[in-house]
């Protein structure tokens, strides 16, 4: 007999309630004056320049875009793939995705040049362009995901639960691709103009929903002294591994794809080894601190049955999946394009650096104010939607664990690893 | 019952101001055309006075997408012809952005509420013709007629 | 930057004259075709012609800027003003340049090239392409653009253009010319000196400018037309198309690059 999930909202005392969610408003409000500042001013006080004209915001945007449809993920293997150690995740993984796409995509909107045009962006569409088939996307994915989250909850919508976890996996990953493709449909950048892009960018997506997700879901439950069985972290942190490792393997094949034509030498070994802060965050951040040192501390035979380490490495991941978004958005744009190839170019006036040399650009405060910003409000969706309603399951114990979908019905119902 | 009577004596004052205030705009608003432009000594140039007045944007609007998308120039619903006509000069000589405030634009706006943006990208006072002045002395060294000259009132 | 204030030299104005007179002899009979008489369009532009440039980069002079500095004149580039509190460096970074002089040299054989670079003006441009609100868009003469109305600003055609010949306004603009409207927040690049198009003035500030020089390494005209002299010339010397691996099938060609 299936025990029933029983979900119930998050009563931490008041107190320490009501200190998160200032502080989360605190960082909030920073961002969006931050945001009232670049627009009143114009792009001029922030690092953004004709060269690089996506920065810090950017980086922050697009990773939470990804993160979103990641953190969905979770859901989907409880639905789609019939995990049913993962099915009492499914609100919380829903709630997550919509709070971590409408954090990114403010971010995104507020580093408009003209964000006071939204109404036209909504409006005016060119079908040609993957940003406004994104769209779409973005705001359909939100749709989709909270008519899920009633089919999850709502007893009337049980029936629609397996399509609707369907239709959301498959949106997710049009939506990832989407926002991949924003990239690797650039035919004039050489770090871009590849399809690799899109499932790469899935990839990550796996590997950042599922860091952001196992953090919240630690925390929450660690704040309120809800029980979170050994059995489930460990499977939550070995997928974690498994997706950095993913990662890993991507990020090779990747570099090794660009370096097999001729054209493409100067770029590679500028981004690993000539490209001066670009290089140094690639391994920092993106190799050591994003893919191997989590790897470490993931299958560490001590480490990895330690909630704090296994904590610590969640953190690493997003902050290399920061890293990799800087070198993937930014560095591809300084680097100059190959506008004559064969050729070096000596001079060019006015603004020579613009097509000449690597472009040069440093972040600014406001820019990394309003990325804190969008990552303080997709929290604050959350740390309210998990209060006020009904998202995170009593008791995650290895007993009340239901069983994998197929997996022999026992007395107890410890699922196998 | 005083309280009453307080309240209503405020909303009365407060229509026939809002009355007064109208009037006392459209008298203003007689005074913002150049001396000797097109539009002085009219007393309604592109339109009538009160389709211009409720209209004027629609009019803008769709004739924006004649001249970026259609190439379609020197039509009456050209925002630089309104330019042309409707900036005062100061007491300086210089003419005045037609978007400031008791200016052309910037008095009705103002009382209206409504940002007027145009001018983020649009000169607000006449500030040159088609061509640059280089151009055009090329141009008429050459014996070739520059058209729009007419409209160029060199400002600043 | 203070060429409106120079005298005019009447030496130069009178050999400007013979060159342009000359060559407005020989582009009379297309002008008169085309009806491109000098007044304003009153019918929407059509695909009847496609506007290009030719540039023959042997004749393009090292150190010259005669080009840039008369775009500058002509769209209000030269009123960009360095907002207080931002440094030299980065302003040349961030303020909007619609064409450059370019001095390549060849990695293997050394030859040294000068050439301007522009908007390409692509026959299959990609900042159409990824315009999320279609502001940056094609006219049907061939010219590539952007509405400003409709731009928001999202610099993505930036990222897409292969020439970087973008630039977004980062700072609040006074000043503006009547014939070009522009203000922060929004993209722009060369437009062929869409005004001088739409009242019917056949040349562009950059072609004018090399030709007062005396160099005469630009041509501007129509390409669909095979007697004008850009065709002529195209057909004459060999040309191509920068990144024509790309097949943009751009409408500004060069010969000796």
């Amino acid at each position: 007999m299936i025990k029933r999930i029983v979900y119930r909202e998050w009563r931490i005392p008041p107190a320490r309630y009501w200190t998160i969610l200032g502080i989360l408003a605190v960082i909030a409000g920073i961002g969006g004056l931050a945001a009232l500042y670049m627009e009143h001013e114009g792009h001029w006080v922030t690092g953004m320049n004709n060269s690089v004209v996506w920065g810090t915001p950017h980086v922050f945007a697009v990773f939470l875009i990804v993160a979103a449809s990641g953190a969905l993920n979770v859901a989907s293997i409880g639905s789609v793939f019939g995990k049913g150690a993962y099915k009492p995740f499914g609100r919380l993984s829903g709630l997550l995705a919509v709070a971590l796409l409408v954090g990114g995509l403010l971010v995104l909107v507020l580093d408009l040049g003209r964000p006071d045009r939204l109404i036209v962006a909504m409006t005016t569409y060119n079908f040609r362009s993957i940003f406004a088939w994104n769209i779409f996307l973005y705001t359909g994915f939100m749709a989709i995901v909270i008519a899920y989250l009633w089919s999850m909850a709502d007893r009337m919508g049980a029936v629609f639960y397996k399509p609707m976890g369907l239709f959301a996996f498959a949106w997710r990953l049009a939506l990832t691709t989407g926002t991949g493709s924003i990239f690797g449909f650039i035919v004039g950048r050489q770090a871009f103009d590849t399809a690799f892009l899109a499932p790469m960018f899935i990839i990550m997506s796996f590997a950042y929903g599922l860091a952001i997700f196992l953090l919240v879901l630690m925390f929450t439950f660690d704040q309120e002294g809800r029980v979170l069985g050994d059995k489930i972290v460990r499977r939550l942190k070995n997928l974690l591994g498994v997706f950095v490792a993913a990662i890993l393997y991507f990020t090779v094949v990747y570099f090794l794809t660009k370096l097999y034509g001729a054209k493409n030498y100067e770029l590679v070994s500028w981004m690993l080894l000539g490209g001066g802060t670009f290089t140094v965050v690639f391994w920092i951040g993106w190799v050591l601190i994003g893919g191997l040192v989590p790897l470490g501390i993931l299958y560490h035979p001590e480490l990895g049955k330690d909630r704090n380490w296994i904590a610590a490495a969640c953190a690493l991941v997003i902050l290399g999946g920061l890293a990799t978004m800087y070198v993937v958005i930014i560095a591809s744009q300084a680097f100059p394009l190959q506008i004559f190839p064969g050729q070096t170019v000596l001079e060019a006036a006015p603004a020579g650096g613009i097509i000449a040399e690597p472009a040069h650009y440093s972040p600014s405060l406001p820019e990394f104010l309003l990325g804190l910003g969008g990552m303080a409000v997709a929290l604050l969706i959350t740390a309210g939607g998990v209060r006020v309603l009904q998202f995170l399951p009593e008791s995650l114990a290895d007993e009340s664990m239901p069983a994998d979908e197929g997996a022999k019905a026992t007395g107890s119902a410890l699922a196998e690893a | 019952m005083a309280k009453a009577v307080v309240r209503a004596g405020l909303v009365v004052v407060s229509l026939v101001w809002a009355l007064g205030a109208q009037a006392v705009l459209a008298a203003d608003l007689g005074s913002f055309v150049t001396q000797g432009s097109k539009a002085a000594g009219l007393s309604a140039c592109v339109e009538p006075t009160e389709v211009m007045r409720r209209n004027h944007m629609e009019f803008i609007e769709h004739q924006r997408d004649a001249t970026v998308h259609g190439g379609i120039r020197g039509t009456k619903y050209s925002l630089a012809g309104c330019i042309a006509c409707h900036v005062s000069t100061g007491a300086d000589g210089k003419p005045v952005p037609a978007n400031e405030p008791n200016q052309f634009c910037g008095a009705c706006h103002a009382f209206a509420a409504v940002t007027v943006n145009c001018f983020d990208c649009h000169a607000n006072v006449p500030n040159g013709g088609p061509v640059s002045e280089a151009g055009v002395a090329a141009h008429q060294a050459a014996g070739i007629a520059v058209a729009g000259d007419e409209s160029a009132v060199k400002g600043q | 930057m203070n060429h409106h204030e120079d005298k005019i030299d009447g030496g130069r104005r009178a050999f400007f004259g013979v060159a342009a007179g000359v060559t407005a002899g020989v582009v009379a009979p297309g002008v008169v075709l085309h009806a491109v008489s000098a007044a304003p369009r009153s019918e929407p532009v059509t695909d009847a012609v496609r506007w290009g440039l030719l540039i023959d980069t042997t004749k393009c002079a090292d150190g010259c800027r005669a080009c840039v500095d008369a775009c500058d004149l002509e769209n209000g580039l030269d009123l960009q003003i360095k907002p207080e509190g931002q440094s030299q460096v980065q302003w040349d970074r961030q303020k909007s340049v619609w064409i450059r002089k370019v001095k390549l040299q060849d990695n293997q054989t050394r030859r040294v090239t000068n050439l301007p670079l522009m908007c390409q003006h692509c026959e299959h441009p990609p900042c159409v392409d990824v315009c999320p609100t279609g502001a940056s868009f094609k006219r049907a003469d061939g010219i590539v653009m952007v509405d400003r109305h409709t731009c928001i600003g999202c610099r993505y055609c930036m990222m897409a253009c292969p020439y970087k010949a973008r630039s977004f306004i980062h700072e609040n603009v006074h000043g503006q010319l009547t014939r070009v409207p522009r203000g922060k927040g929004c993209v722009e690049s060369c437009n062929l000196c869409v005004s001088r198009r739409d009242y019917g003035i056949a040349s562009t500030a950059c072609v004018d400018a090399c030709a007062a020089e005396g160099h005469n390494a630009m041509t501007f005209g129509d390409l669909n037309d095979p007697e004008s002299p850009i065709s002529q010339a195209l057909k004459a010397i060999p040309s191509r198309q920068i990144r024509e691996d790309l097949a943009l099938n751009t409408g500004v060609r060069y010969s000796g690059v």
